[in-house]
């Protein structure tokens, strides 16, 4: 499905048939769809965008579409009253989200080209058992995976989130089919220069699969930044929650001060969305493939 | 011969090392971790001593218990039948309309993405603030309802939330989808002298069969796990009315005072085959052969 660069739209044409009057209300009513759908999407953000610049105390008056009276101070709070909470939560969620786009890519892209390009016994069966745990809810494995880390005493630790991440089904899935379909013209040229599997998939397939590579990492990097029932369950103390815990923890605490929570839950959203119009045709090429959404 | 046969073993250590990382994962996290939440259903497990064979019990337990019968159980069903069939319709509609010549496509397609790359924590709290009894969706709407914090109207507030949040991301599944149907079938339909209702209901919906097929599974899997929102927002309040199956799994396994591991995941496998289950039906239902 390409949809990396939007398809152009139908050509016109002439239609003769008892349809006539759809043609007359078609444009203005998908217009009308399009746009009303836009405005019902964005408009939560705007006004949260709008009341984390107003002070608490308006938190519900009009004017809903300007920040009226203006102030800095629910951001001001984020950064110096809560200073030993926002920021360090920050942190966690881009360490976190960071390492992780990385490695589990890396790895995903390993895995899946094993199974793609590569003859080992058990290779079909494996793939096969793959497809299945990518089948089974994640409540499922939720209790044990909690006891495992539990037993490997690394609860309450960035590392309860790392070690399970570091590779997933969706991901070597995703790579697998990737490589399948990729030319191997230029990995039999080097395998009859003698080239080795590692240097192969690191010197000649790993650069050539960027695109692929892109879109895993913003996807991993998008599922981890926003994860919440993990993290949820395996951290406790509040200097060691991601982003959107400490939001949700927040919200608990200091209930009286929600400018303060939609201006934090501003570092949360706006990354995201920056990462989403920088690399727009990466994620909707990705969703289109895959339908999924990490986390 | 024997040269060709290093080469071989090569490869299935290359493969192997190359898997490692994932075998991991796979290994510890999915087959251990399944295999030892199907013994652990089969126990009583408090976390303070060691889990306790009682065979059949958490199951049985499950059909006399109240919360899960008479509210976990409706509440996600009633979640599911709602959502998926509203959040489906809205997508298609909106990708049907993106699918003509209309001007900024791009600019409104990235609109319409928006909720879909924002974090379940950040939507909730929004919605919360929004759905306030003072908040500004009564405001503007002229209502005082006490949307999340009344059992009648707790659970749809959370519905409308969640169709707000993932139509965007069906949206482009579905017109991609729809811009993979070829012009060739329209241009030679119409030769045939076919109108637009017959090229919709014989090329366009028929083509298109496999991917409302996916969407909807994706809908159905996601509103069976549906957790977030209802943490944040609600916390399976009030009066458990909007208390879903995953909600409970958290609940008896994470916040009650007494973990109940074994019941927890017993409800886990109950919700995993209720997943199966509609996922086949509505198989069934959607890749049904069209009578032409």
């Amino acid at each position: 499905m390409a949809v990396e660069a939007i398809a152009p739209a139908r050509p016109a044409v002439r239609y003769r048939d008892e349809f006539a009057w759809w043609d007359r209300i078609k444009k203005p009513l998908f217009y009308g769809v399009v746009i009303g759908w836009s405005i019902i999407a964005v408009m939560p953000f705007f006004l949260t965008v709008v009341f984390s610049l107003k002070p608490l105390t308006h938190l519900y008056e009009p004017p809903f579409f300007l920040p009226i009276p203006f102030t800095l101070d629910n951001y001001l709070k984020v950064v110096t009253e809560f200073r030993h909470l926002f920021p360090r939560w920050l942190l966690n969620s881009a360490f976190v989200a960071g390492l992780l786009a990385v490695v589990r890519t890396l790895f995903c892209a390993m895995g899946g080209y094993a199974f793609a390009r590569l003859r080992f016994p058990g290779r079909d069966l494996l793939f096969w058992a793959m497809l299945v745990t990518m089948m089974i809810p994640g409540q499922v494995t939720l209790i044990p995976s909690f006891l495992i880390i539990r037993q490997m005493g690394l609860l309450d630790s960035l590392a309860a989130l790392i070690v399970p991440g570091i590779a997933g089904a969706f991901g070597v899935f995703m790579m697998t089919q990737f490589y399948k379909n990729l030319p191997r013209e230029l990995e039999e040229a080097a395998m009859i220069d003698g080239a080795g599997w590692f240097t192969i998939f690191f010197r000649i397939v790993l650069p050539i699969s960027r695109p692929a590579l892109l879109t895993l990492a913003l996807f991993t990097f998008q599922g981890e930044w926003n994860a919440f029932m993990w993290p949820l369950i395996v951290l406790n103390s509040p200097e060691n929650f991601t982003l959107p815990l400490g939001l949700s923890w927040f919200k608990g605490e200091y209930y009286t001060v929600y400018s303060v929570v939609l201006a934090g839950s501003m570092f949360n959203s706006v990354p995201i969305l920056l990462l989403f119009f920088l690399f727009q045709g990466y994620f909707t090429r990705g969703i289109a493939l895959t339908g999924l959404r990490e986390g | 011969m024997i040269r060709i046969r290093r080469r071989q073993l090569g490869e299935w250590i290359a493969a192997y090392i190359l898997l490692s990382p994932y075998l991991f994962v796979f290994l510890v996290f999915s087959v251990f971790a399944i295999a030892y939440a199907f013994y652990l259903s089969f126990t009583y497990f408090d976390l303070f001593s060691p889990p306790r064979w009682i065979g059949l019990g958490n199951y049985l337990y499950l059909l006399r218990d109240n919360l899960f019968l008479q509210k976990a159980v409706p509440n996600t069903l009633k979640y599911v039948a709602v959502v998926v069939p509203v959040q489906t319709a809205i997508s298609l509609l909106l990708a049907f309309a993106m699918d003509q010549e209309i001007k900024f496509r791009r600019f409104f397609r990235t609109l319409f993405y928006v909720p879909s790359v924002t974090s379940s924590v950040v939507i909730s709290l929004i919605f919360l603030w929004l759905f306030k009894k003072t908040g500004v969706i009564n405001q503007l709407l002229g209502l005082s309802i006490d949307w999340l914090t009344s059992p009648t109207f707790a659970l749809p507030t959370i519905m409308i939330v969640n169709i707000w949040a993932t139509t965007g991301t069906m949206m482009v599944i579905f017109l991609a989808g729809l811009q993979d149907i070829p012009v060739t079938y329209y241009e030679a339909a119409m030769i045939d002298g076919a109108n637009r209702w017959q090229m919709l209901r014989h090329i366009t919906i028929p083509l298109l069969r496999p991917v409302i097929f996916f969407v909807v599974t994706m809908g159905v899997i996601g509103c069976f796990q549906v957790f977030d929102q209802i943490y944040v927002m609600t916390a399976g309040g009030p009066l458990d009315s909007t208390t879903t199956i995953a909600y409970l799994i958290y609940k008896w396994a994470f916040q009650s005072t007494t973990p109940f591991m074994g019941r927890a995941s017993a409800v886990a496998f109950v919700l995993a085959g209720m997943i199966l289950i509609v996922t086949v039906i509505q198989r069934r239902l959607i890749e049904r052969p069209t009578e032409v």
